[in-house]
Parts: structure tokens; sequence; C-alpha cells
């Protein structure tokens, strides 16, 4: 699709007056007035700061906001550099807001910031979510300096976690797009992540599929389009992520059918890719991690062993129609233990989120009942981990993770069986 | 006196000899049509059930999702539902030949009726079929937001969105083909009204906890303030 048919005239009109950019920066809003202004400060210093040579653009596309976000915005444009930096910068500044259709949401606002890029000729794109209370301008040197200056075409973010915080990601979303896409990656869904002028074009080129996206699931394909395509990819520390939405205003069904869907989706989509993948491989990490002491958080493990022992129980016809009878059979078996020694093993686990994905990808059923049926399963799997884990350390915990990720790995050719037995049905 | 009643009943036991004489072929001939008309009618659905999987009608309708409608609505696959069809219209239409062979009337009228009814039965299957289709879907939806909600009852509620849909499509398809229709109009009007009204009182007395969760999605940043209380791990 072209860039033209993507932006508005007065949109166009804005990025002519800009002219070339090095450095462009994305901002979505939508309804975020408390918490933009910080938002767009924290970016515009972190550019005066380590890119005070560089033409750089703030783009902040906005899906209707009607409490001022788009005011705020403007109010933010102007911060006093001196008061910040000791120093002025070599550039002006520019901030550019445009409207994109809200019914669209998140992709709508991404593909408008990939548009802008692209007729910019920009170098080095961020993405940075308009809801971060945790931002510092030091996150721009993290984001654009591996792409600016390391040549590097992606760039995904490490955000430092509490062991029992991000447990999709950690248990379903890295080990399955590791095994499957053979990149070892932490966050295949992070927000906050940077990308190179030729990727913008690649990902403007392939955006064919995007309506199928809902949100968040736009990242992972992302993620794994720059994967498949083979581009060069790497990782940087961020620090904490905290937003003023907590738990990015989605509870969990919601969550898993966005981003369960979209990695299956994603799966289906480059399939030719992933199928021929053995192993993973590390990818290069910028940036230095340190060791914080997080804010512990609180998880009602018992109510999520008792809602897994109901789903499975009430959703037996439904989970017959997913799951192989060994898998069904294993997750019947766990389901009878007691809560104490409740334990939902590494292999059953990998093999219930293949299995899932290959049922995905021949739509044994509608494919959003599909996800809604993992949502127990999964709250299975997170009480076990916590139960497994209430003692352990971060070191600990992080050991158990890349077994589980190992697991996966293993399985890859039951996964690929499956999958081809999908296709031959 | 005597004469003549024997006179009478010779002439009338003639004349039913003569009737069944005259009709006695026309049964057989019934008979032999309706055997002839089965032999044919399996035969064909035989050959035409091997012949479909032979050109692998079922794979092809996988493809384009038919199979899977089926499936859901629990109905066989699609060779047999065709090859069914054929059994039951070449064996149906022999039937009405040899009715119409024994030459009564009234029958025939019949016939005539029923043939003039075939469409509107159609589309009543057709109703029947899609309405199936809809109540296994919402019926599933259901449970599974329920389960997912932690609800009470998730197969009761699951099954009573069923029964509904399958109530409104049965009431759909007899109105179709003329069934009755005044009655089952008021007995469905009746029954959705009693089901809807006894609801409503039940959520009004009993449901007070299911319409707290029900405001509390409607106003997600209230439940979330509660919520924060016992969970506050992200899962992304």
């Amino acid at each position: 699709m072209t860039e033209e048919s993507l932006l508005s005239d007065e949109f166009v009109r804005q990025l002519t007056a800009v002219g070339g950019v090095d450095i462009l920066v994305g901002v979505p809003t939508l309804n975020n007035r408390t918490t933009v202004e910080r938002v767009i400060d924290a970016i515009l210093i972190g550019l005066v700061k380590y890119y005070p040579r560089e033409r750089s653009v703030l783009i902040n596309p906005d899906g209707g906001s009607n409490d001022g976000t788009t005011e705020a915005v403007q109010a933010a444009s102007i911060p006093d550099f001196r008061t910040a930096l000791a120093s002025n910068p070599l550039r002006t500044m520019h901030v550019v807001s445009g409207h994109y259709p809200g019914v669209q949401g998140q992709v709508g606002a991404l593909r408008m910031i990939l548009a802008a890029a692209d007729l910019l000729g920009a170098q080095a794109c961020a993405l940075v979510s308009a809801d971060l209370l945790s931002i510092t301008p030091e996150w721009m040197e993290a984001l654009i300096r591996p792409v600016l200056k390391e040549k590097f075409d992606f760039v995904a973010p490490i955000y430092e976690r509490h062991r029992f915080d991000g447990l999709l990601v950690k248990n379903m979303l890295h080990p399955l797009i590791r095994a499957t896409f053979g990149y070892r990656i932490e966050e295949p869904v992070g927000r906050e992540l940077a990308f190179s002028g030729r990727l913008a074009s690649h990902f403007l080129e392939h955006d064919s599929g995007w309506q199928d996206f809902l949100r968040f699931g736009a990242y992972a394909w992302m993620t794994t389009t720059t994967m498949a395509g083979k581009y060069q990819v790497c990782q940087s520390f961020l620090g904490p992520r905290v937003e003023a939405s907590k738990r990015s205003g989605l509870d969990l069904t919601t969550a898993i059918r966005e981003i369960a869907g979209a990695a299956f989706h994603c799966m289906d989509i480059h399939e030719s890719y992933w199928v021929s993948q053995q192993g993973s491989q590390d990818v290069p990490t910028f940036g230095f991690q340190p060791v914080l002491d997080l804010d512990p958080v609180r998880v009602n493990r018992k109510r999520m062993f008792e809602m897994f022992k109901s789903g499975v129980d009430q959703l037996g016809a439904v989970l017959e129609e997913i799951l192989s009878p060994s898998t069904l059979q294993g997750i019947r078996g766990i389901s009878k233990l007691d809560e104490k020694l409740f334990h939902f093993p590494d292999e059953l686990w990998a093999k219930t989120v293949y299995e899932f994905a290959s049922s995905h990808h021949r739509s044994v059923i509608n494919r959003d009942h599909l996800l809604q049926a993992l949502t127990p399963l999964y709250r299975g799997r997170v009480s076990s981990f916590i139960l497994e884990n209430l003692r352990a350390d971060g070191q600990e915990v992080e050991s158990k993770l890349e077994s589980l990720r190992l697991e996966y790995e293993r399985l890859k050719p039951y996964l690929i069986e499956s999958w081809k037995q999908a296709n031959v049905r | 006196m005597n004469e003549l009643v024997i006179k009478n009943l010779s002439w009338a036991l003639k004349a039913v000899s003569e009737l069944v004489v005259q009709f006695l072929p026309r049964l057989v001939a019934m008979t032999v049509i309706f055997v002839v008309g089965w032999v044919v009618a399996w035969v064909l659905e035989v050959v035409l059930r091997r012949l479909l999987l032979v050109l692998r009608l079922n794979r092809l309708f996988e493809t384009k999702g038919l199979t899977h409608l089926l499936t859901q609505a629990a109905l066989p696959s699609p060779a047999e539902i065709v090859s069914r069809i054929v059994f039951w219209a070449v064996w149906i239409t022999f039937m009405l030949v040899g009715v119409n062979a024994l030459g009564i009337v009234a029958l025939q009228l019949e016939i005539s009726n029923f043939v003039s009814l075939l469409p509107q039965f159609v589309v009543a299957l057709l109703i029947l079929f899609f309405g199936l289709l809809a109540a296994n879907f919402f019926s599933r939806a259901a449970l599974l937001a329920a389960v997912n909600a932690d609800s009470p009852s998730p197969r009761l509620f699951s099954s009573f969105v069923r029964f509904l849909i399958l109530l409104f499509a049965i009431t759909m398809a007899l109105e179709r083909i003329g069934l009755g229709r005044g009655v089952v109009v008021v007995a469905f009007s009746i029954s959705f009204g009693a089901i809807m009204m006894g609801l409503a009182i039940a959520f009004g007395l009993g449901g007070r906890n299911v319409a707290r969760r029900i405001l509390e999605r409607r106003f997600p940043e209230a439940k979330r303030r509660d919520e924060d209380k016992d969970d506050e791990s992200s899962h992304l």
C-alpha cells in the first residue's frame, strides 16, 4: 500500500515542511493526557542529549482523544532544554500530530508512523507507548543507537521484571517464538522498539495482513516479520516498564486472544520460514541490566487453580476438538491433583500450546473460541509456575524458564508433525 | 321379500368383488412400485456414496469449511448427506407414483398438496439447519465466556442459550410450513415471555452477584481497583 493512501493531506503537508530526517519516533495516543506530556519530554530530551546533530521528528498519531491529549502533546513539544541539559538543541525538534481512524486501533497508528518514516526517509525509527511512567531519556539511546550506529535493523526491548510479572510472555510467547523462529528474543511483543528505515519500508510492503491483528498483535507481527525477513536483530535493556493503565488495560482472556492469537497467526503467515528453522540463536544484547529490587506482585494462585479445574471440567467437549487424546488425558489427570501438590509439567504445557497452534492453523473450531479455551489451561500453568517458584530467587526462576524454552525446542518436531497433519487433512 | 334381499345382497357382493378385483392389481402395482423404488433408491445411494468418496467430495468441502460447519451441527459428512438426500428423493418419487397408481381421487389431491408444500419444506429444513449451527456456535460462546468469567453454572447457561435459539428456529420452521401456525406462534410467545419474565425476576431477586459482575465488566476501572487488592500481576 502506498504511504499517500495512509496519510491525510494535512499530515503530508506537515511532513513536507519537516523535510528529510535521520530519526523518527512514533508515539501513538488515545486518551493519554495524564502521561503523554512526560513521555514526550523524555523522548525530546533523549534526542537532544544523545543525537544533537541528527535531524529528528516525533510523530503522534492520535485515535481521536477527547481528554485533551492533543493539546498536551503540543504543550510538551517545547521542553526547557536548558534546565534539563544545560544546552540547547543544534537542530529544530519537530513534533507532528495527525489523526487516524480510531476503529483501526493500534494497527492504524503504526501504519501511519511507517508511512511517515518511508516518506521522510528516516534512517532509524522508534516506537514508544504514551502511557509509560518509567520512561527516561536514556531509552532513546538504548533503542536508537543500535540502529543508527551499529547498523542493526530491529531492536527489541528487554524490561526489568518481577519474577511473577509478564507470565504469558515468559511461559508461552518467548519460548514459542524462540522455538519456531529461532531467535532468543526476551520480549517478542515489546511495545518500545526500534527499526531501520529499510525495515520500515519492508513492513509497509508486506502489511496486507495487518487488518487481522488486534491492538498488540501488530507488535508480534513486526517481530516475526523481521525474523522471517532475516534482518539483523538485537535487543536492548530499558529497565522496568511501568505504565499508567496497569495490565495494559486488558483482562486475561482478551490478552490471550490478542497476543496468543497474533502469535499463532504469525506462524501461519511465516510457515515456510519457521518450519525449516532448527535450534535457536542468541541475539546481540546492548545496555546494562541492573539487579533491581522490584515491588512484589500479588497473584491469587488458588483462584487460578480453581478456575483451571473448573475450566477443564466444563470445557471437556471443546478441548476434545482441539487437543490430542493423550494431551487431554494428561491435563485431566493433573486437574485432579490436590492444590498444594499441583504441577503442570513443561512437556505437557509445551504440547498443549503446540496443539492449540496446530488446531488454530486448521480452524477446528471458531478461532476466537479456541483462544478462549486456552485461558483456563494457561491459568493452570501459571498457578503451577507460581507454586514451584514461591521461594525461588531470580536466578532459579530464570533457570527453570530456560528449561521450559529448551523443552519447547525439543518438541518442535512434534509441532511440525501436528502442523503438517493439519495440512494433509 | 327374501328374494329381494338376496338379490340386493348378491348385487352388493358382486359390486364389492368387482371393486376388489379392480383395486387388487392397483394395490399390487403400488407395492411393486414401492419395493422397486426402494431398491433403485438404495442402489443409487450406495453407488453415489462410493462415487463421491472416490471423487473426495468431503475433502473438497472441508477446504471450503462446509464439513466443519456440518460437524458443528452434529450432521454427517457432505457425501453422506448428498447420498441420503438422493435416496429419499428417489424413493418418495416412486411412492408418489405408487400412491397415484391406486387411482383414489382424494389421495391424488393430497399428493398434489404435498408436492406444492415441498419448497416450503426445504426452506424449513434450511431454517432448522442454520438454527442448529447458530445454537451450537452461541451456546459454545456462552459456555466459554461463563467459564472464563468464573460464573457458577456455565453449562446450564450454555444449554439455556442453545434451547432458546433452537426453540426460535423450530418455531420459525413450523410457521414456514404452516403447521399449526396460530398455535405455534402463540405457544412460542407465551413460552418466551414466561422465560424472560422468570429471568427478570430471578435476576432481580437472586442475581445480585451476577449483576455486580456485569456492572464491573461495564465499568472496568472500578473492577480493576477492586481486583488490584488480590492480583496485580501483568501477564504481558
